[in-house]
């Protein structure tokens, strides 16, 4: 109750209230996430049961077009699902990869940068040539090795299975150096100020005086770049998924039903790529916007230019 | 200067600090030849005191002659590169953290920024709980909170503020709430840096009224850090007056302020300004303070001293005691020149 008045009352819902642009962002988002959260409630067809959908209705257009039909709203697929449905599943799974690779950068990069900077030293060199080896390697690679590897050694078969979790590991491998980097900075800013210094001559381990004192005043910049993460990791399981490299057409994220329906663009089924395309432009865009919005909030030494 | 009922001892500290970065930055090339150099800042050189108990020994000297690093390495902030700390009979400098526990009880620190000294995500009732609960982990709620109340009764804060954040009160709450944490575990030995350099001036006179309270009340001993002349002369009972990592006169502050032994100390009160008078007498010194990367031989204040003859230039001064009761570190003195 407390920590809602305070909430109330703070900057960051003041700017909010007065921001039209993050209200919408944030509305859209928010209805985006709850559909994609709710699927198998709200959606009319099961799309991952294949007792659901029939061939026979492949490629039917929207229901406003000729040809279309009452119970498929944007058409179908070319396996006949409906695509509505297999777009919100789609965008359940985006979010979920973009969410869980977000997460683990999250976590490795805060520990590394937060053990980087605040002991420093030789710890600090290695981790942070790793970070930048890392940096170097291409995501694509590394996505195209793993997954080849992946499926040499356990089947097309298991590789459906664990698509979602190995995806969320590719993409986050890729990007954990940007955290790593964003904490280090700050924390290297923090571990010099006298808070910390009288946490010392209390006799407070390392240990704690890292989590407790300066880790909480490092995440203001780690909100920010998360959201940007966020979109971004959605944007690289895409582009994976359009490459062949992500999520199988048996389990599409919005990536594989832009590439499912690239192949029939020109045959005139505009509607299979089209789409999930503007879905995912969409979604990308609001949490963008909603990002900078953030970023101008808590770090008011950036004005608009 | 060796007596057995000090509470504070340090003899010989020195602190160096390395500044010269990786590998890289150490390479050097020299009359054709790449050599590896390490470059150091020798902020603190062979420095010794007692502090008895509950005197306050006030350390002045202007920035960068190794105040506040001095401070830190009595803490235990900083490991010293050599030399001896002694709390009572005990040597500190060499212990592990575990060890230096029950010492961290007895000694503690106030920060002279209170911007930067509370932790911002914490209210101050965190703030000041932590140390209790640290030291005391039997405790329970009630009594930690009790301890709370009490001592920011104590410095002139109310408790019923407890739970706001730093960012709420102005600069002087925040260094009273900054020496109840230093309270907050009834220490017996109290570092202060520069507690009032940020604080407006009268702000200042309040807080140090507060110092000087707490010190009265709970018996406490004082090591007080300050460039501000005229505030060591309020508080102190002694004074070491430092340059370039050194000191270089140690006496009670009657005795300093009425005649001043060593020429740096006569040019630094000579400095004070004081009202009504026409045409001040400043000693004044040429040049600047040297940098602590490269020292001086000798004595380090030989470059600006008008009495410095060869001995200063090759000889280090050891602090020499005086009939007065002071200490002075100079050659002049000792020979009866000055």
């Amino acid at each position: 109750m407390k920590s809602w008045n305070r909430f109330k009352n703070s900057y960051l819902l003041y700017s909010f209230k007065r921001d039209p642009v993050a209200i919408l962002s944030f509305c859209v988002l928010s209805i985006l996430v709850i559909i994609s959260i709710l699927a198998p409630v709200i959606t009319p067809y099961n799309t991952y049961d294949s007792a659901t959908f029939d061939i026979m209705d492949a490629e039917t257009p929207p229901a406003w077009m000729e040809g279309g039909s009452k119970s498929f709203l944007l058409g179908t697929d070319i396996q006949g699902r409906d695509l509505l449905s297999t777009m919100i599943y789609g965008l359940r799974v985006s979010l979920l990869i973009g969410v869980g690779a977000v997460l683990f950068q999250a976590l490795v990069g805060i520990l590394v940068g937060l053990l980087s900077g605040y002991l420093g030293g030789k710890l600090d060199a290695l981790l942070m040539r790793i970070a930048d080896i890392q940096f170097s390697i291409p995501y694509l690679i590394v996505a195209i090795f793993t997954s080849a590897i992946f499926k040499l050694a356990f089947g097309v078969g298991r590789y459906a299975e664990l698509a979602v979790p190995l995806l969320i590991i590719i993409i986050g491998m890729s990007e954990w150096p940007k955290y790593a980097r964003t904490v280090r900075a700050s924390v290297l800013g923090e571990k010099n100020k006298e808070y910390v210094e009288a946490a010392r001559v209390i006799g407070i381990s390392r240990w704690h005086i890292m989590y407790r004192h300066v880790l909480p005043n490092t995440l203001t910049p780690v909100l920010v770049i998360s959201t940007i993460q966020v979109a971004e990791a959605v944007m690289s399981e895409a582009a994976l998924s359009f490459l062949g490299l992500g999520m199988p057409i048996t389990k599409p994220s919005l990536g594989s039903l832009i590439r499912a329906g690239f192949e029939y663009i020109f045959s005139g089924s505009w509607w299979i790529t089209f789409f999930p395309g503007a879905l995912l432009v969409i979604f990308i865009l609001v949490i963008l916007l909603l990002g900078d919005w953030l970023r101008d909030v808590l770090n008011p030494k950036l004005y608009k230019g | 200067m060796e007596q057995n009922n000090s509470l504070l001892t340090v003899k010989d500290l020195v602190k160096h600090f390395d500044i010269s970065g990786g590998l890289l930055d150490q390479l050097a090339l020299e009359s054709g030849r790449i050599v590896r150099k390490k470059t150091t800042v020798k902020a603190v050189n062979d420095v010794s005191f007692t502090i008895m108990p509950q005197e306050t020994l006030g350390v002045v000297g202007e920035s960068g002659c190794g105040k506040s690093t001095l401070a830190r390495a009595v803490l235990g902030l900083y490991p010293p590169n050599s030399g001896e700390i002694h709390y009572q009979d005990q040597r500190i400098d060499n212990l592990n953290p575990k060890q230096m526990l029950p010492f961290r009880k007895k000694m503690q620190m106030i920060f002279q920024d209170p911007y930067a000294s509370l932790n911002p995500r914490m209210t101050v009732k965190k703030i000041l709980e932590e140390p209790v609960y640290f030291h005391n982990k039997a405790i329970n709620a009630q009594a930690a909170e009790d301890k709370v109340a009490e001592v920011m009764r104590q410095v002139g804060v109310d408790p019923a503020w407890s739970g706001r954040y730093p960012h709420e009160f102005s600069g002087g709450q925040r260094q009273r709430i900054s020496i109840a944490r230093a309270l907050m575990v009834d220490p017996e030995f109290i570092v202060a840096d520069e507690p009032v350099s940020a604080l407006d001036v009268s702000i200042q006179a309040q807080i140090l009224n507060l110092l000087m309270e707490a010190r009265e009340k709970r018996g406490l001993t004082y090591m007080f850090i300050t460039h501000d002349l005229s505030v060591v002369k309020h508080i102190s009972t002694r004074v070491a007056v430092m340059y370039l990592g050194t000191i270089c006169e140690l006496a009670p502050t009657q005795t300093l302020y009425a005649q001043p032994g060593h020429p740096y100390t006569r040019a630094l009160l000579s400095a004070i300004p004081e009202l009504g008078v026409q045409k001040p007498k400043h000693l004044k010194l040429k040049g600047e303070v040297p940098t602590p990367i490269n020292l001086p031989s000798g004595c380090v204040f030989h470059g600006r001293c008008i009495y410095a003859n060869d001995r200063c230039t090759q000889e280090i001064p050891r602090l020499m005691r005086l009939e007065s009761g002071a200490y002075v570190a100079c050659h002049g003195v000792e020979e009866k020149r000055i």
